[in-house]
């Protein structure tokens, strides 16, 4: 037996004991994440609706018919568009307050800090239903303190106005509420990021003359791209994704349906309507377009020679 | 690397056996029809019934016939649950596709029923209800919505329309009568606003379908006709629109602003009502309740929604309950016995005092009118004719993808003129007809 052969016995019997161990952990993926997928794509070449599925009608292959009626649709084109645009303005500005809020943490004394958290933690413990809520109480038209403020400083136009019923006013409405609600998540992993950076780091760029704008730039920010890009990621998901926030601010999509991103669509449309072949071609098309986005993201990290750790 | 594909072959092979096992997306089982299930004649027959804001007098009267259905079928316990309204779509799919967590006789809104009957959850109660004498009260109009392409699927445990409130102190004050037209109910709510802009003239909202469906009716338009086994949406020719549009009139600015009421629903006009924030809304026999509980309570009567011809009565839409009985119940002669007890004359009765229920049979209506004269107004509605709509499971998608509230919602905010609008809505509702 030479040495050669003992290292592939060697690497083989690795292989194995590492698929060994591994095997549980992917049985549970398959059968929590490849199952249903299957079935996603599956049902979304069928025509099936509430009949089908208690069995009062037989199934029929349609092949691609749902996605065509989708493509088909421009409701859906103006959905899929305001839904990339909305969900893209909430992770700028996730990503702007977390971080900016994260770098304040970092520069002020234990108690205000302290105070800064535990409003962070609240907006991010509250349920995004009953966040929603209280948003829309603030910004009632009629008994809003939003409005009252507002009529009590002196601008008497803002009484009895509605934050939802203009299309914009109502998207930037619910970006708010998003954005409070998830910023907290990006703030508490940048300022671990912006603490785990060695003081020595940053001093010896001082040495060097670094003014803080250069130090930041040169320095933390590189040190905290992989964060960055995992919040990032995160928020894009999340972001693309939602649901409730649209649903109970714009009452369903708001006026005439101009408020509609696509999970709503999807529910309103597919789900809600007992269309489940449509509803799963449109949660076929939302997992695509979420994939090609993160891809094409994580190659662009790449490209600049970053790797996500 | 070898790791890596290692795993990738496991996942194909699993993804493989996957396919191989079944090709097609999972199906319950059929359920079985009345010929080869069994039919007990004891056990724990399994109710469902609508949970509500206030319950409790509800519950006291079920438990009063399931107390008297017990005593006289000995060996029978009857389970009643409640469920909750709006996860009833949920509860429903769920129980024809799992037929043994169903229920044997279960409570459900009409709108519903051929939703469910195209998906085989309800047996057809046709020759059950032939042999019961008191089903020949029941009002015509509202026993055609417990039917689908003639057969009768459930029998009307309540019914509830819909009729125009108005406050009176208000109408005093301005020297105005109850409108007598649907034209003359435009006007009047336009000199309201005017002389007290604080004030919605009605408040009706663009997601009250049920708001604009009489006006729709009342203009001589419908939903849609029959075309041999297929429906053709109607709501874009001419009678439908004018009446779709005259609806539209009252979500200006001069009546109740668009700005405000594009989004209202049902509830929240009627809550603005009892707020005192409008001078008349569109409110059912059910919503009275909720008005007497707000400022408005005391001040406030109630007429017919005035049709297009002056003095005449706007068709409304016969909303309501139905009791029915599930196709895959295992004891069919004793659920049938139950809804015919729970649906009879004698607990409707029990469920008007107790709930304000409206019942299903003429003459019982008229008997509540007498000695309730807040009930006048809605039973001369029952009176002069009540419509649905499609009777078709189609119609539940229409719902569901709020195609005319989208509709009146572009005519209300000028996004659309009342022909595109109703042009676009025929399309979507024939779209949903045709799958």
């Amino acid at each position: 037996m030479s040495a050669g052969d003992g290292m592939t016995t060697t690497r083989r019997g690795d292989a194995l004991a590492a698929a060994r161990y591994l095997a549980p952990a992917a049985l549970v993926l398959v059968g929590l994440l490849g199952y249903p997928m299957y079935q996603l794509v599956l049902i979304s070449f069928y025509d099936y609706g509430q009949e089908q599925a208690s069995a009062g009608a037989p199934l029929t292959f349609i092949g691609f018919d749902n996605y065509q009626r989708l493509f088909s649709e421009p409701q859906f084109w103006g959905v899929l568009g305001q839904t990339v645009a909305f969900a893209a303005a909430c992770v700028a500005g996730t990503l702007l307050v977390g971080g900016a809020l994260a770098v304040l943490a970092s520069r002020v004394r234990a108690v205000p800090r302290t105070l800064l958290f535990l409003a962070a933690l609240g907006a991010w413990a509250t349920p995004a239903v009953a966040g929603s809520t209280v948003w829309l109480f603030l910004f009632d038209a009629d008994l809003g303190l939003v409005n009252e403020v507002l009529v009590g400083l002196g601008i008497h136009d803002m009484a009895g106005y509605s934050w939802t019923y203009d299309k914009l006013v109502a998207f930037a409405l619910v970006a708010g509420e998003v954005i409070w609600c998830s910023f907290p998540f990006v703030m508490v992993t940048l300022y671990a990021g912006i603490r785990a950076i060695p003081a020595e780091v940053l001093e010896a760029a001082t040495l060097d003359g670094a003014s803080t704008w250069r130090a930041t730039r040169s320095v933390v920010l590189p040190l905290l791209r992989p964060l960055i890009a995992v919040a990032t990621i995160q928020s894009i998901i999340w972001d693309f994704k939602l649901f409730t926030q649209i649903y109970v601010m714009t009452g369903g999509g708001g006026v005439a349906g101009q408020n509609l991103v696509l999970n709503v669509y999807a529910y309103q449309q597919a789900f809600a309507a007992s269309d489940y072949g449509l509803g799963s071609a449109i949660g076929v098309v939302m997992t695509v377009v979420l994939l090609v986005v993160t891809l094409f993201y994580l190659r662009a990290l790449r490209r600049r020679g970053e790797e996500l750790a | 690397m070898r790791v890596g594909r290692g795993l990738v072959g496991a996942v194909a092979a699993v993804l493989g056996a996957a396919v191989a096992v079944g090709c097609a997306p999972v199906q319950s089982k059929p359920v079985g029809g009345a010929a080869n299930s069994p039919d007990h004649a004891t056990g724990t027959l399994r109710v469902w019934l609508f949970d509500e804001a206030n319950r409790a007098p509800k519950e006291a009267v079920v438990r009063e016939a399931a107390a008297e259905f017990e005593s006289a079928h000995p060996g029978v316990r009857v389970d009643v649950q409640y469920v909750q309204v709006d996860s009833r779509a949920e509860r429903f799919k769920a129980a024809f596709n799992d037929p043994r967590s169903a229920p044997d006789v279960a409570e459900f809104g009409n709108t519903d029923l051929a939703g469910y009957v195209a998906a085989g959850g309800f047996a057809d109660l046709g020759a059950d209800l032939a042999s019961w004498t008191e089903a020949r009260d029941l009002t015509p109009s509202v026993l055609d919505t417990a039917r689908v392409d003639g057969k009768t699927y459930a029998t009307p445990w309540y019914v509830g329309v819909r009729a125009l409130y108005y406050r009176t102190d208000v109408f005093e004050e301005l020297g105005l009568r109850p409108p007598r037209s649907a034209a003359e109910l435009v006007e009047t709510a336009r000199r309201i606003r005017e002389r007290r802009p604080d004030l919605y003239g009605i408040s009706v909202g663009g997601k009250y379908t049920y708001a604009m469906l009489p006006f729709l009716w009342s203009a001589g338009g419908d939903l849609a006709r029959r075309d041999g086994a297929n429906w053709v949406s109607t709501v874009d020719q001419e009678p439908a629109r004018a009446g779709i549009s005259r609806y539209a009139e009252l979500l200006r600015d001069d009546v109740c602003p668009p700005a405000q009421c594009a989004q209202m629903t049902g509830s929240s006009s009627v809550q603005a009502f009892a707020a005192g924030k409008a001078a008349m809304t569109v409110g059912g026999d059910f919503n009275r309740k909720a008005v007497d509980a707000g400022v408005a309570a005391g001040k406030y009567a109630v007429v017919p929604l005035p049709g297009e011809r002056e003095g005449s009565v706007a068709p409304a839409f016969a909303g309501g309950n139905l009791l029915g009985v599930l196709r895959g119940t295992e004891r069919r002669t004793l659920a049938v016995a139950f809804t015919k007890l729970l649906a009879g004359k004698k607990y409707q009765r029990k469920m008007f005092e107790a709930m304000g229920n409206l019942p299903t049979f003429t003459d019982l209506q008229r008997e509540v009118a007498e000695g309730q004269p807040f009930q006048r107004p809605f039973v001369d509605t029952l009176a002069a004719g009540t419509r649905f709509v499609p009777a078709t499971p189609a119609w539940a998608k229409i719902d569901a993808q709020a195609v005319l509230p989208t509709a009146v919602q572009e005519i209300a905010t000028g996004a659309k003129t009342a022909p595109e609008a109703t042009r676009a809505a025929a399309e979507r509702m024939n779209a949903a007809f045709r799958s």
